[in-house]
């Protein structure tokens, strides 16, 4: 069989897991590799929750609100853009693909792009297979 | 099924009839689900939200002593409530019940069972998780303003002043504008009953004026908003105002003798105004304005080249002196009624309004209907002057269009056949036809109106137009009779775009500054579509009318209604409660390092003896205090780092 990669997704509770309702009353499809928590805001996810999970699945996969200006915290997706840009660089040293951690911006009205973005997702994490440090093909 | 535990969680599986049980095998989650350590009871039944269901949380509750619940069904967005007020009256702390969202993430996305059924697993494992870690808590209560704040001045914002100031609340009402009354002051006669506009609202406007309890700020923009329900402090920029409107007589002998002439807005541009103007006789305030853009005197009265109007004002009502300032108000409750405008007829090209006089918009022509427009209610053709014979109405201009927006503007149909039957009336020997793609009618009244008016002979032509232009003083429109098959290419004397509602300049900066969202289009999103169509997702903030999307008069108003009675409703209580789910420190581990000061965005964290305090009334519970924490003393109540860890785990847990 196919390797089937694993997605956790951090979804915070005004954007990315509304727009990820609205996928589901659109009755949209997408693969089941992802399973989502909710948060209350992207700013409230620390590196190392995302750490943690990215050693238990494949990829990890923030969605929250639209930067600038529309977090429902003010600026905490910004948090979360400034943190996810360091982990990034973090991971390409460590020798695992920055690939594996995705942030999106997703709206409450966006179930579509919710659903494309699992989709590229869950191919983009079949293409680079399993989680293996020191062994991963790195992006130019 | 039953077992033995310290941890007593009861997890409560929901069908959703076929919703879920389709897709997901409730059964096999209900059993799993039964096997973790810390869940003594599941079960699983068709419509966990109904009474039944209910019914079945509360036994439960009661006949396993349960600590806390999850239920597994749909969107939490939809019954937490629901479950949370059961597990209370079933002598349970509400915020001991999770709900783990098995429909629109899991069984509507899916749809292999075996899939779906090892995801639900896996979602409602990690709220098992949340719900062990979560902590009893009782709402915190802050004290409310008993004030609103309403911001627009439309027929929506009128309506939701009057009801909340017939109340006995105080009304603070904003207006970007120098007169309330917005676009309805415009009109005509309105659809379906033909009633004059002016004496629905002008009555209204001087009620709003006159009302004890109402404070009026024209000439004013909302420019900040800070706070948060039941105690919001906002900035508002007044332009300034050099004419004191206690003083001024409305003489008009400033009109008389400014030298500036400028395009009248009130008149959709189809008029001369003076730069010292009132926007209409009726208006309210009912003062004169100086319009400094047009004024001589440069940029805001810096420099005094002209004063004919101070020299002529007996009353000594006009002062060059004054400037715009800042009013700082506080207010419980906020209601945004900010209107429309329309759709820029420069962006259809190709309908040529703006390029040609004789083809106008549908405002301008109501204007031309209305006894107190720029041709006192005879509708003259702006090239010529002269009366047109042969009118054609253009329907859907820049509606229902992907090249433009494409959503239906909800009242074109309606006022454009109403203009259709206005002339008509004054001139029955005129040819009058309306280009429409399909007759939407579907108010109170409304379908009857038509068919009235097409009984009149007036002309409905069922086809997009393509092209319209001006050759000779005859504007040619091209279309297509989709009922015949015909193409179309005729002359009239004149054509009426029906333009789309379109969001207004400046709505998005203040949703932003509001903290609340607004659609792809930019209207205001509500709560929710159906239960909830007046709230904002943001506590204490209300939309009302066409802020939230395309309406008729009708249902503005009645809309405005609904938002001044979820005011009231909110105005009615002496404090109100706020979330508990906050930030909270333990001292012994803070080091007062300040990054938690620095990232709240509520500024409700501050250092007191050396450690982090959190005020309780402040914080929103964002957690962004909790995730740059170096030393994890400041915690998120009820999203700890430990519960955010044992839900990875378990979503992470592979299916047996």
């Amino acid at each position: 069989m196919s390797f089937r990669p694993r997605i956790t997704a951090f979804l915070c509770q005004w954007c990315g897991s509304k727009g990820a309702d609205m996928a589901g009353t659109s009755r949209m499809k997408y693969p089941s590799t992802v399973t989502p928590i909710r948060v209350p805001c992207t700013g409230r996810i620390d590196l190392t929750h995302v750490l943690d999970a990215l050693t238990k699945s494949d990829g990890v996969l923030i969605g929250g609100c639209y930067t600038p200006s529309n977090c429902h915290y003010k600026h905490g997706n910004y948090q979360a853009l400034k943190r996810v840009e360091l982990l990034k660089v973090f991971l390409k040293q460590m020798g695992v693909n920055p690939d594996r951690v995705r942030l999106e911006w997703i709206r409450a009205s966006e179930g579509k792009k919710f659903a494309e973005t699992i989709r590229s997702f869950t191919e983009q994490l079949e293409k680079l297979g399993p989680l293996k440090t020191q062994e991963e093909a790195m992006p130019e | 099924m039953e077992r033995k535990s310290t941890e007593r969680i009861g997890v409560f599986v929901c069908h959703c009839g076929r919703n879920i049980a389709e897709t997901v095998d409730v059964e096999r989650v209900t059993e799993e689900i039964g096997e973790h350590p810390s869940v003594v009871f599941s079960e699983h039944y068709d419509y966990m939200c109904s009474q039944p269901g209910q019914d079945m949380v509360r036994d439960a509750i009661k006949n396993h002593s349960l600590t806390s619940i999850v239920v597994a069904a749909c969107s939490p967005t939809l019954h937490e409530k629901t479950f949370r007020d059961v597990v209370e009256k079933a002598g349970m702390n509400r915020y001991k019940c999770e709900i783990a969202n098995i429909r629109e993430q899991d069984s509507w996305v899916h749809t292999d069972k075996e899939e779906a059924t090892a995801k639900a697993l896996r979602i409602t494992r990690s709220i098992v998780e949340k719900v062990r870690g979560n902590r009893e808590l009782s709402p915190i209560e802050v004290d409310l303003h008993k004030r609103a704040l309403i911001i627009g001045g439309g027929i929506a914002g009128m309506q939701a002043s009057l009801d909340i100031a017939n109340a006995g609340h105080q009304v603070v009402l904003v207006e970007r504008e120098a007169t309330i009354g917005g676009h309805v002051a415009k009109l005509a006669e309105t659809f379906p009953t033909l009633d004059c506009a002016s004496c629905i609202l002008t009555p209204r406007m001087s009620e709003v004026a006159n009302h004890p309890n109402i404070k009026l700020i024209v000439n004013a923009e909302v420019v900040d908003v800070e706070g948060y329900v039941g105690n919001f402090r906002v900035k508002i920029l007044k332009k300034a105002s050099y004419i004191d409107a206690d003083a001024c007589n409305l003489c008009a002998k400033c009109e008389g003798v400014c030298p500036e002439n400028v395009l009248s807005g009130f008149d959709e541009y189809l008029s001369f105004r003076k730069a010292i103007y009132i926007p209409f006789p009726q208006a309210v305030p009912s003062t004169y304005t100086i319009d400094t853009e047009a004024c001589l005197n440069p940029e805001g009265m810096k420099a005094v080249i002209c004063s004919k109007c101070r020299d002529v004002c007996e009353a000594d009502a006009i002062n060059y002196d004054r400037s715009s300032e800042m009013i700082e108000e506080q207010a419980g409750v906020i209601v945004v009624a900010t209107g429309y405008q329309l759709y820029a007829p420069e962006n259809i090209g190709e309908y040529g309004a703006g390029k040609y006089p004789d083809i106008i918009t549908s405002l301008q022509f109501e204007r031309l209907l209305a006894p107190n427009g720029p041709t006192s209610g005879t509708p003259r053709r702006p090239s010529d002057g002269k009366i047109p014979k042969k009118l054609a109405f253009i329907h859907c201009a820049g509606s229902r269009d992907e090249n433009h927006n494409d959503y239906c503007s909800s009242i074109c149909c309606m006022y454009s056949s109403k203009q259709a039957l206005l002339f008509h009336e004054h001139y029955p020997d005129s040819e009058i036809y309306n280009f429409y793609i399909d007759l939407r009618a579907s108010g109170k009244n409304y379908e009857q109106f038509i068919k009235r008016v097409q009984d009149e002979g007036i002309n409905y032509i069922r086809g997009k137009v393509s092209k319209i232009f001006e050759q000779d003083g005859k504007v040619t429109v091209f279309g297509i009779d989709t009922l015949k098959g015909e193409r179309i290419e005729d002359q009239f004397d004149m054509a009426v775009l029906a333009l789309s509602m379109v969001a207004p300049a400046g709505i998005r900066d203040l949703a932003t500054k509001l903290g609340i969202s607004y659609d792809d289009y930019g209207w205001i999103s509500e709560e929710h579509p159906k239960l909830r169509p007046v709230e904002t997702p943001t506590a204490g903030i209300f939309v009302a009318g066409v802020a939230h999307g395309p309406k008729d008069i009708q249902t503005t108003v009645a809309q405005a209604s609904g938002a001044a009675s979820k005011v009231l409703d909110m105005l009615s209580h002496d404090v109100i409660t706020h979330l508990p789910t906050v930030a909270r420190v333990e001292r012994d581990a803070c080091s007062a390092c300040r990054l938690c000061v620095s990232v709240c965005p509520y500024s409700a964290i501050t250092i007191e003896d050396g450690a982090a305090s959190v005020n309780e009334a402040l914080c929103e519970g964002g957690g962004l205090c909790a995730a740059i924490c170096p030393s994890g003393a400041i915690e998120l109540t009820n999203m700890t780092g430990i519960q955010m860890m044992s839900m990875i785990d378990a979503v992470s847990e592979e299916p047996r």
